[in-house]
């Protein structure tokens, strides 16, 4: 048996991204014990990367926005797949978890009367988004990770220990999802500077874990984001929606090679940056879609008086929702009109004086000087889509953030699907991670006060000696056949990218994405064989061989749900189906693991490790339907829904 | 495998060919851990436009898989791959190898001030014990979520230090600590001394009105006496934050006028017989 340290706590939350601490300062705050563990050091999430801001309607800047018009706005760019519900609670929330943010710290930019100010994005109708220059979600981790030293400090007042209800276990990582049948009875873990397991007992777990970026080649996601969530959801019996609909940002750094994929922020074009190819065009205006032909501009001239007058003109094109310029860049650089380095122009440098630019948009003068040598008050940037953010994730209710099925599981943030529909507006994220953040906290207090003293849901040994011995298998991989060479995780790693990039990319067609289901099979196999060198302390190798199984599992649930939708919404585009499908509109594809007692993610070979299957979707409340007109449905809902 | 790279509009180059740009450069790495170690050759292939952080990868894809390294962002934003390259403090994911000869060695080594945990990390707890030593931020009372009021210029100053993005360049290059121990107990260092500036600056922080002079802690818990503004946390700091002159030195001369003040002397007096 395996001899593992046991810690009791109420509440574990998984992950000390934006979701991640809002929910661990809820959870605390209503008393409960609450643990967090997470990868890397307290305060260093992927959140800090978000740039352009929060989205949130408070009407500082244009009074006529307020929630409804934030749920209209969350919807269309979700084309109407978003769960309503969850949508609705968002538009209706993110005001108070902004100003909240205030009370604790938080600096953001100012209007001129003194209130918080905001700045348009693509796809949101009025300037909505609180920002602090272009470092909006660094602002937001240093509040909240201030925002918990604060309780720690009162904690500290109280017991004499900084930890005793609050406490961050940094630098260690969750690789499987307790369970006392269908209830969860806690996390086991593995702390990365030592090696050393540990277990964490609690009834509630919050998984807040963030994305699956890192399992594309070209992506804007830290090495963290390798869907340990989602797989951890799957694993503990739980279902995963949504999952083909990835969103490429449109805007990526593209040279040098060492710096492809980084985040350029939307800003650039809230703010009045220009997309144009390789002739001097700007070509976004080629790329309108019917769905949104009123709402946009038909001439440049239009769209620049929009930046002044925007009640008498339409929009910019550049901001259109993040799914359309994606895949109007990357038909400019198919058709020949890119720049040399493969992506097309941004410019702001001709609508704002240098000044403007340092101070609108520091980090992005900042990390185009020191990476690139472009100065992008002087010269246009060259930009194209990078893997940035995944729509799908657990299937959860929308309220609570509860996973379906699996009592005391909860999820919030990117890893929890259905928000976003088939694509994610921008400042729609850093939103929804307050809101629904606070949300699992509450509940997952609330469902962890439901036990009574001694009926908490126990962890076996058996469970435990099961986790320990699937962690320790990189230093004993199974034998390579005989004239084999023995494989190594970084090199399976790099194919598995390659293979996602290009096979289930930003265009996707049938047999390619087949292709990608044999390649992951055949990847599944070879990582049984990856082994690491060295021993259990800090060593990244072996870190990366436990992710493998993550990566390969969520891989599976996008290219197996994206083979099966036969039509392009969103974060899908498809060549050979290129029309949306109103029928499709109500259509979630569910994953589940195949087989949930497999003690291996390996193995399973071509037939895989994901089952899939078409749910419908509950039809939207009548209220919120009534919130647009009828003209504009009729482009998303089916005949029949629309006389329901 | 094969690809269909073209399809995707920025996909890019087939892998296995060598660029004419790329050469092998010569690197130091230290290796070892809490019970020693030292430093490692290493020939390593280099490309055009890389940064350290990207040489320091392909060492762990191709030469030693278990080399110890944090890193989150690779963009300069997260201040997780701090280290010291050829002595000096620097994010190993904005030091581009241009800056460098081909023909110079480059030695990478961890940071000085903390204690080794493997190779290029360090235990930076340290930090993490300063900042829970800094009273937070005190919100006024009467004003509600919704109701706060500032102007852009007065939360400028603040705003500036919390584009810090805890690298811990500046605790590891200041003075007081990098060959001193024994400071550590009683000073802050520069990134929790412009907290305390930060928080002392915050047009509504209502530490005054509930009793807390932040000025006078400054100087008599977080050690700003130790501080004798040679700026060297300025220097690395990669945020280009003005630390000394816009942090450290208000808040001394702010302490200054506190501790000789006859009138704020006896103002205080006077709150703490209420």
């Amino acid at each position: 048996m395996t001899q593992v340290e046991r810690r009791q706590w109420d509440v574990v939350i998984v992950g000390a991204g934006g979701a991640g601490l809002r929910a661990a300062i809820e959870a605390r705050e209503q008393g409960l014990r609450t643990a967090i563990i997470c990868k890397s050091l307290f305060g260093k999430a992927h959140t800090v990367m978000a740039e352009g801001g929060i989205a949130a309607s408070m009407g500082n800047v244009n009074e006529g926005d307020n929630w409804q018009v934030h749920f209209r706005d969350t919807m269309r760019g979700g084309k109407f797949l978003n769960h309503w519900r969850m949508a609705e609670l968002h538009a209706k929330e993110a005001p108070d978890r902004v100003w909240e943010l205030e009370t604790w710290g938080a600096l953001f930019d100012r209007t001129k009367d003194g209130r918080i100010s905001q700045r348009n994005f693509g796809g949101h109708e009025y300037p909505r988004l609180a920002h602090v220059g272009d470092r909006t979600g660094l602002e937001l981790i240093r509040t909240l990770q201030q925002k918990i030293v604060s309780l720690q400090q009162e904690d500290f007042k109280e017991t004499g220990d900084h930890e005793s209800h609050l406490k961050v276990f940094q630098e260690c990582t969750v690789t499987r999802v307790l369970k006392d049948g269908d209830r969860v009875s806690g996390v086991f873990c593995y702390e990365r500077e030592t090696g050393r397991f540990f277990v964490v007992e609690a009834p509630s777990v919050v998984l807040a874990t963030g994305g699956i970026g890192k399992s594309f080649k070209v992506t804007s996601n830290s090495w963290e984001y390798t869907g340990d969530g989602h797989a951890l959801a799957l694993l503990a019996g739980a279902s995963l929606i949504n999952m083909e609909f990835v969103q490429f940002h449109p805007t990526g750094m593209v040279w040098p090679p060492s710096v492809k994929g980084i985040l350029v922020t939307e800003s650039v074009r809230g703010d009045g940056g220009v997309l144009r190819n390789s002739d001097g065009k700007r070509f976004m205006f080629d790329y309108v879609p019917d769905v949104f032909k009123e709402k946009y501009a038909e001439s440049e001239e239009e769209a620049d008086g929009w930046y002044e007058d925007p009640a008498k003109h339409r929009r910019p094109p550049e901001l259109l929702p993040r799914d359309e310029v994606a895949r109007a860049i990357n038909s400019e650089v198919k058709a020949g009109r890119g720049t040399p380095h493969g992506g097309v122009f941004l410019d702001v440098s001709t609508r704002m004086s240098a000044d403007v630019i340092k101070r609108r948009l520091p980090s992005m003068h900042h990390q185009f000087k020191e990476l690139a040598d472009v100065d992008i008050t002087a010269q246009p940037m060259e930009v194209g889509p990078t893997c940035h953010y995944v729509m799908g994730g657990v299937d959860v209710d929308p309220d609570t953030g509860e996973a379906l099925g699996v009592p005391g599981l909860f999820a919030a943030g990117e890893v929890s699907g259905g928000m976003h529909g088939s694509n994610r507006l921008g400042g729609n994220s850093l939103s929804d991670l307050l809101v629904f953040g606070r949300r699992a906290g509450l509940y997952a207090a609330r469902h962890a006060e439901s036990f009574a003293a001694g009926e908490r849901p126990l962890v076996a040994d058996a469970e435990i000696d099961r986790a320990a011995a699937e962690a320790l298998r990189p230093f004993t991989p199974e034998e390579v056949a005989e004239g084999g060479t023995p494989e190594n995780p970084y090199t399976i790693h790099q194919q598995l990218q390659q293979s996602m990039n290009d096979l289930v990319g930003i265009i996707r067609r049938d047999e390619e994405m087949a292709r990608a289901l044999e390649s992951l099979a055949e990847l599944r196999e070879r990582a049984r064989h990856a082994g690491v060198e060295g021993h259990r302390q800090f060593n990244p190798g072996w870190h990366l061989a436990i992710d493998l199984r993550n990566m390969l599992l969520v891989s599976e649930c996008v290219a197996r749900a994206a083979l099966n939708r036969t039509e392009s919404r969103g974060g899908h585009t498809r060549d050979d189906y290129p029309a949306m499908d109103r029928e499709w509109r109500r259509a979630n594809l569910v994953c589940t693991l195949t087989d949930p007692d497999a003690t291996s993610g390996a193995g399973a070979g071509a037939a895989g490790q994901i089952s899939l299957r078409r749910r419908e979707m509950p039809p939207i409340r009548a209220d919120l339907l009534e919130l647009f007109e009828k003209e504009e449905l009729i482009k998303y809902l089916t005949d029949e829904e629309l006389t329901a | 495998m094969s690809t269909t790279s073209a399809e995707n509009g920025t996909a890019d180059a087939p892998a296995g060919e060598r660029p004419s740009t790329s050469y092998d450069a010569h690197f130091r790495v230290w290796r070892g851990d809490t019970d020693g170690g030292g430093l490692e050759d290493f020939t390593v292939e280099v490309n055009e436009g890389e940064v350290v952080l990207d040489i320091i990868h392909r060492l762990q894809a191709t030469q030693a898989g278990d080399l110890a390294v944090r890193w989150n962002c690779k963009a300069g934003k997260c201040g997780s791959c701090s280290a010291e390259i050829n002595g000096r403090p620097r994010l190993l994911c904005m030091t581009r190898m241009s800056v460098f000869e081909r023909t110079d060695t480059i030695t990478v080594t961890p940071l000085r001030a903390f204690p080794v945990v493997r190779d290029l990390v360090t235990d930076v707890s340290f930090n993490y014990q300063k900042a829970r030593e800094v009273p937070s931020f005190a919100a006024p009372e009467g004003l509600g979520p919704g109701e706060y009021r500032m102007q852009q210029e007065d939360v400028e100053r603040s705003q500036e230090f919390r584009k810090c993005i805890e690298c811990f360049l500046c605790q590891d290059t200041c003075h007081v600590v990098r060959d001193h121990e024994e400071n550590k107990p009683a000073f802050a260092g520069p990134r929790f001394l412009m907290r305390v500036a930060e928080l002392d600056m915050h047009p509504l922080d209502a530490a005054e009105e509930q009793g807390l002079d932040r000025k006078t802690t400054a100087q008599d818990e977080h050690g700003l006496g130790y501080c004798n503004i040679t700026k060297c946390c300025t220097e690395v700091c990669p945020e280009g934050i003005k630390i000394t002159d816009n942090a450290l030195i208000p808040l001394k001369e702010r302490a200054a006028d506190r501790k000789y003040d006859p009138l704020v002397w006896l103002g205080n007096k006077i709150r703490r017989r209420e």
